[in-house]
């Protein structure tokens, strides 16, 4: 667990799908009508998105490092998006836990004052990320239940150490865990006991227990995985009752477990949770799955990782 | 927490799925197809006035045509998503997973994107349907001896 005296979230930057404007969304900046977004392929697209999300932030930001991800093979569309804003850049990968990652490193740079604000960026697209990890786009080929839905969305968060509303306490970065499947359908039950194991880890480190949180808001668990981790805290003795999964909070539609990828944990968090007056001292668990389709062909079980942070609201 | 326990925790809390409704759904569709499929080629035969065999090459290419035109138009997945596998019988599926395909690679390059990614999910279908139409010709000519 890492403590940070004099770090605060300045800014943020949201861009939402089709699909996610139509969701249980409240507050978001900007809505894209189509995946193609103007451009020739889903990859520039999500590139653009990206590209618009820092646009916005740079205007009246001007932070001395930026830490990008996305869910595509060396992270290319943080790469690109970056490319000639000649502003140092830290590429970081943890999948869907990659947001919570990098806010811990910014924070860590900002409370050591090597710099003054860090931005964030990342993004998550439906249709590159299907191309990659699963099917081709058009092949629609049907998903079980327990599957979740990649979001489409892009967000950037700036930063700071001057003293705002929103404070970054303290953070812990979890370790590789194994999840015993091979199920890539089943990323819930992927990631629930890498987010038992942050969990646990950050409550015993920080001398917390559940009711220490107004809220604990996990990353895309989705309605399978948020069930098995409650019962893994539950076998622990942490009966968790203000619980939250961001994935199971997004999308109406019933038709799968939720919504999954790097963005959603910010994006609910931001747009939904933050401005929120009931939650004062908020956790969160970013979740991520580290399958690759290579070593899951490959008959290896899928290593899952949870990163932890709490952030306090000062009214 | 050991893996058999961990397991044990998970399949607990996994969502079955109607098995029987996508199985009803499956046959159905599936069987809808092979319907219409035996109706075109009754047509063809009618109309044109050609062998049966003939007729089945070209309602088999037919079908391909409406596939690839659907899958183009993009409502095939849909399509799938809503009716499960009754829409992969093989005639249409096999278009369908080549188009599909071709749809998503032709912009990384006719050679590198398209031509290397075409049988990106046909490609078994194709390996193993020749494998075993081997073996069966060994198997028929050893039987004919």
């Amino acid at each position: 667990m890492y403590k940070f005296k004099n770090v605060y979230l300045k800014d943020w930057y949201t861009i939402v799908g089709p699909l996610e404007s139509k969701s249980n969304l409240k507050n978001y900046n900007q809505t894209i009508n189509d995946y193609y977004y103007g451009e020739k392929t889903f990859e520039k697209a999500e590139i653009k998105m990206q590209n618009n999300v820092l646009d916005n932030l740079l205007e009246k930001n001007s932070p001395e490092l930026i830490i990008g991800s996305d869910l595509l093979n060396q992270l290319i569309i943080s790469n690109m998006s970056l490319k000639n804003r000649n502003i140092p850049y830290l590429g970081l990968y943890s999948a869907c836990a990659s947001s919570v990652g990098a806010l811990i490193t910014l924070s860590s740079m900002i409370d050591s004052h090597k710099i003054k604000e860090g931005l964030f960026i990342t993004s998550a697209h439906n249709l590159t990320a299907e191309k990659q990890y699963r099917f081709p786009v058009e092949y629609g080929s049907p998903k079980p239940i327990r599957s979740t839905f990649t979001t489409t969305a892009s967000v950037g968060i700036v930063l700071t150490n001057k003293k705002t509303s929103y404070k970054i306490v303290n953070g812990t970065i979890g370790c590789v865990v194994d999840s015993y499947l091979k199920d890539t359908s089943n990323m819930g039950g992927v990631m629930a006991i890498g987010a038992a194991h942050t969990c646990l880890r950050h409550f015993k480190e920080t001398n917390t227990s559940p009711n220490d949180y107004d809220l604990i808001l996990s990353g895309d668990l989705g309605k399978a995985g948020e069930n098995i981790f409650k019962e893994l805290m539950k076998r622990e003795n942490f009966i968790l009752k203000n619980y939250k999964d961001a994935g199971t909070l997004i999308y109406q539609n019933k038709d799968y477990s939720g919504g999954s990828g790097p963005a959603v944990l910010p994006l609910v968090f931001l747009s939904n949770i933050i401005n929120n007056k009931k939650y004062k001292r908020i956790l969160l668990l970013a979740t991520g799955s580290l399958h690759s389709p290579t070593l899951v062909n490959q008959k290896n079980t899928i290593p899952t990782i949870t990163h932890a942070l709490t952030i306090e609201v000062i009214k | 927490m050991n893996k058999e326990e961990y397991l044990s925790i998970v399949k607990k809390y996994t969502p079955k799925e109607n098995k029987i409704k996508n199985y009803f759904y499956a046959f159905l569709v599936g069987g809808l197809i092979g319907f219409s499929g035996e109706l075109i080629k009754k047509i063809i035969i009618c109309l044109f006035n050609i062998s049966a065999k003939d007729a089945s090459s070209w309602t088999s290419l037919l079908v391909i045509l409406i596939t690839c035109i659907c899958t183009g138009l993009g409502f095939f997945d849909n399509l799938v998503s809503k009716y499960k596998s009754g829409l992969f019988i093989p005639t249409t599926g096999f278009a369908h997973s080549i188009m599909s395909s071709s749809l998503d690679y032709k912009k990384d390059g006719l050679i590198t994107g398209l031509g290397s990614n075409i049988f990106k999910l046909a490609g078994s279908v194709i390996l193993y349907g020749l494998i075993s139409a081997f073996i069966m010709g060994i198997i028929k000519v050893i039987i004919n001896v």
